[in-house]
């Protein structure tokens, strides 16, 4: 291992410390007696059990969870097979090319066209169905778009590693399509279809660019909600709400690493 | 009892092409029931291809198998009676040892007890004990082969094969377990198909050799026979090392650029190659009676087990015991027995 | 020849329905791709083209008003707003992307440095903001920035900002807030490449050039270059069509195109214009890659 300069580590944990910064910033002002400005009055848990108090919160933690779990789990059935789709059949040149844009546009394309276009086709649709209201329909029809892409993306490398020898294998060894897909495939593709699921729950969690687009009057968001009250002017609530969702964040990259590890060894 | 070891294997004007290429041009082969026959010849040859046919992972473009008195060129693996140990080994990584080995019979649905009676014995019988309960990433290459082995054997086939299954073995491994493979099929009965590229392996294995080349079956025999009696220069030099004379036919022997050789068995052409093994010549003090040489050694090296000497004319090579020393200059006499050259065809 | 049987990975079926059975698998997730994404994304094109009701509402009558508008043409003669405010996207997506990438490097470094157990601990510090709520992070400057503290205070002193007042919204609050946003996007894939760097090609460049400057563009950019390129990119796309981050902390004062197409979308409900400004956005985007890979590829030369 090599030992960094001084300068080097000194730049590296300016850096750091940028990052967090603000952060820390609001963290402290979520535990300040003090009901506004950014002078420390003393120690106080107040604004968390506030925060439970507070209805719109908890209505806008619930849609939050709602549109995540939905449209991660419509996605990954769907980001599954197709991943099985691209990988396991004997496309040929012109087919793969396709299939390979087709997950890449949602990946890199700026989410605010997506968000525009859909509020679009939305805005028609609604002429045929009121379904379509801004609101939750529309918001997990959104994440599911994008996060398509990215369950396909994982789960395809992780098929990847599974060779054709073990496939053929399983065939030699007596054992049905049916049995095969359950006892072989399966079991093996699990690692990726959990990644893929994680790595789209948490970018539907992160997403706010589609939410605010295609969001209704009562499909508020953790995100759009403290959107919103920010706009309007801090509140110490508001500060509690943030460092909790940045806990939970860290609970859930910890989490995630844990388990990739525990995959890998 | 036992009825499925006296099926015997034979593969029928076997074609198969992959787009443009032939990478089988009619085959025609039987393989005896309860025989360790090898398929032997460089990469490309057609050897793997043949393999999965048998296996049923490929089929092909014409031609049959036929298992006893059953056609079974269109069925799939999973409905032959014939199992494969992977060149990979291909073990479920998810699985148990134990698993692994009883996957294929519970794919079948056979009922637990004998699943558990025949696992067992395959762990027993390929010294897996301490094995049973590990995953498949905690074992070394020659652990997984046994394994794998175990996994195909438990279904009690009528055929196993084996796909290279010692190329991912080390060098010293691959002569015990070679060593090993022919005891567990003396021991088991069952008609075993390898295919390798390893002279080593096939001639220390095999019952019978099939040497390939270019999608063809060149020659078929008994080890003795492929070695000793090469049908071409082709098997000649994929089975080891060969000492190669052009010649012309005369009467009673052949004319080479050393002189008159008399042979045993005269050729069926007028010009072509006659070979002999290294270990062949022999050496001597005197000029021999018939088909001496005397020769000058060039070169002189030492391989632990005996020497190789370099002689001209010819450029021949010698193969001699290690406690006699020659040097670099030294003139003797040799002999190219007539029993021990042999004529090539094409 | 559709109906042969074939062997597939030991399945034994005919070319024609394994290709009927690899369509199921793909018809679900490419209907759902082609049903929201490309056909949504043609449907804009046109509608870029299509003319604003009154009270918003799409009227399909064909014109080229919306791209005049953008080009700065209107009624009353020509202005450069739109133009200036497409400019200065690109103006802060490239600051933002070059600042983020300077910062990377002696972190990437760092953290490579560290022990492997400490390196894991460094590396869940860079991705947790990753994963944070960009409206969080955005906003958490607020505090930093306000009155009480030394930035806004010395910016008083400096006569930027009258005394008392925040050092938010304007064009500072927005670098600041765009480079902590995005800087983890260049960290991430920058380590990758730093991690599996041969040093002993560095140390022969080291032998062989004096300058460290030298050293850096011979030996450790080409080895990094591919880590560096995902991180820029991951980078400049996104912030060029960013909009919380000028919203929060540039507000009027300091408007971007996200903020444009989002207005467009949003108060003024204006979709032609809206799409019209999206896939200026777009073009503007894609010619910057294009002149990233030119320019790239012969720095790379270099």
């Amino acid at each position: 291992m090599r030992k960094s300069h001084p300068i080097i580590k000194a730049l590296a944990l300016f850096t750091v410390w940028f990052l967090y910064l603000p952060l820390l910033g609001v963290a402290v002002c979520s535990v300040n007696t003090a009901k506004g400005g950014w002078v420390w009055k003393g120690f106080t848990l107040d604004w968390y059990f506030k925060l439970l108090d507070n209805e719109w919160i908890l209505n806008s933690a619930w849609n939050t969870l709602e549109l995540a779990v939905v449209s991660t789990a419509i996605a990954t059935l769907l980001g599954t097979i197709l991943a099985i789709g691209i990988s396991r059949f004997p496309w040929g040149r012109k087919t793969n090319s396709f299939l390979n844009t087709m997950l890449n546009i949602p990946v890199v394309i700026p989410d605010i066209i997506m968000a525009g276009s859909l509020v679009v086709v939305f805005g028609i649709l609604r002429e045929v169905s009121s379904i379509f209201d801004m609101g939750m329909i529309d918001m997990i029809i959104g994440h599911v778009t994008f996060q398509i892409a990215f369950v396909a993306l994982v789960v395809r490398s992780r098929l990847a590693l599974i060779g054709q020898d073990v496939e053929e294998a399983g065939r030699d060894l007596f054992a049905s399509n049916w049995y095969l897909m359950r006892k072989v495939m399966l079991p093996l593709m699990m690692p990726g279809i959990v990644a893929g699921a994680m790595l789209a729950f948490t970018l539907s969690l992160d997403d706010f660019v589609l939410s605010f687009f295609l969001s209704g009057p009562d499909s508020q968001t953790l995100p759009l909600f403290i959107y919103a009250a920010v706009r309007r002017g801090v509140t110490p609530e508001i500060h509690a709400l943030s460092t909790l969702v940045v806990l939970i964040t860290v609970i859930l990259v910890v989490g995630a690493e844990r388990f990739s590890k525990k995959e890998i060894a | 009892m036992d009825t499925h070891k006296d099926k015997n294997l034979t593969i029928k004007n076997m074609v198969k092409t992959f787009g443009k290429v032939e990478v089988l041009k009619t085959v025609n082969q039987e393989v005896r029931a309860g025989e360790f026959f090898t398929l032997l010849g460089p990469s490309g040859c057609g050897k793997t291809t043949l393999l999965r046919i048998i296996a049923g992972l490929e089929i092909p473009t014409s031609g049959s198998v036929i298992l006893g008195n059953d056609d079974i060129t269109s069925l799939p693996a999973n409905k032959r009676h014939v199992n494969m140990v992977f060149q990979s080994y291909a073990l479920f990584p998810h699985l148990t040892i134990y698993e692994n080995i009883a996957f294929g019979l519970r794919s079948r649905k056979i009922n637990a007890d004998e699943i558990k009676r025949r696992v067992n014995e395959g762990i027993e019988m390929l010294r897996l004990e301490t094995l049973k309960d590990r995953m498949p990433d905690q074992l070394s290459g020659g652990q997984k082969q046994r394994v794998s082995l175990a996994r195909a054997l438990v279904n009690e086939p009528d055929i196993l094969l084996l796909d290279e299954p010692m190329s991912a073995l080390d060098a010293k491994l691959r002569a015990q377990v070679q060593e090993e493979l022919r005891r567990l099929q003396r021991k088991l009965g069952t008609t075993f198909i390898m295919v390798t590229h390893d002279q080593d392996e096939a001639l220390v294995c095999s019952d019978r050799i099939a040497v390939m080349n270019e999608g063809q079956i060149v020659q078929c025999g008994t080890p003795e026979e492929v070695y000793d009696y090469p049908c071409n220069k082709f098997v000649a030099e994929f089975l080891g090392a060969a000492n190669m004379l052009k010649a012309k036919r005369v009467d009673g022997g052949v004319e080479t650029e050393l002189g008159f050789f008399a042979l045993d068995k005269i050729p069926d052409w007028n010009e072509g190659l006659v070979t002999i093994r290294p270990e062949w010549v022999k050496i001597s003090e005197n000029k021999p009676d018939h088909n001496g040489v005397l020769a000058t050694v060039e070169d002189s090296v030492y391989r632990g087990t005996n020497f190789d000497l370099f002689l001209s004319p010819g450029n021949l090579r010698v193969r001699t015991s290690s406690y006699k020393h020659f040097r670099t200059g030294d003139k003797i006499w040799i002999e190219l027995t007539a029993s021990d050259l042999v004529a090539l065809g094409d | 020849m559709k109906n042969k049987n074939i062997l597939w990975r030991g399945e034994l079926t005919t070319e024609g329905s394994l290709l009927r059975k690899g369509l199921a698998f793909l018809s679900g997730g490419i209907s759902w791709l082609m049903i929201f994404l490309v056909l949504p994304g043609l449907l804009f094109i046109g509608v870029s083209f299509a003319t604003r009701g009154d009270h918003g509402e799409l009227i399909w009558k064909f014109t080229v008003e919306n791209y005049q508008r953008l080009a700065g043409y209107s009624l009353f003669g020509w202005t450069p707003d739109y133009l200036l405010i497409l400019w200065r996207s690109v103006e802060v997506a490239f600051v933002t992307t070059l600042v983020s990438v300077i910062l990377a490097y002696p972190l990437s470094f760092f953290i490579a440095s560290r022990p492997a157990k400490s390196r894991y601990v460094w590396l869940t510090l860079i991705i947790v903001p990753f994963w944070t709520n960009m409206v969080i992070r955005t906003y958490a400057w607020f505090y930093l920035l306000s009155p009480e503290l030394p930035l806004a205070k010395l910016a008083t002193a400096l006569g930027m900002i009258p005394p008392d007042t925040p050092l938010y919204p304007n064009a500072i609050a927005v670098y600041l807030g765009m480079v902590s946003v995005f800087l983890p996007f260049v960290v991430l894939p920058l380590y990758s490449s730093v991690e599996r760097l041969d040093w002993a090609l560095v140390e022969a460049a080291q032998d062989l050039y004096s300058s460290k400057i030298r050293v850096f563009m011979q030996a450790i950019l080409p080895q990094t270059a591919p880590g560096l390129s995902v991180g820029i990119i991951l980078t400049f796309v996104p912030a060029m069509g960013t909009f919380v981050v000028p919203d929060l902390l540039g507000g009027s004062k300091y408007m971007l195109v996200g903020n444009l197409i989002q207005q467009q979308f949003g108060s003024s409900r204006d979709w032609p214009f809206g799409a019209a400004v999206s896939l200026g956005l777009m073009v503007l985007t894609m010619i910057s890659l294009q002149i990233y890979n030119r320019k790239g590829k012969e720095i790379e030369v270099l």
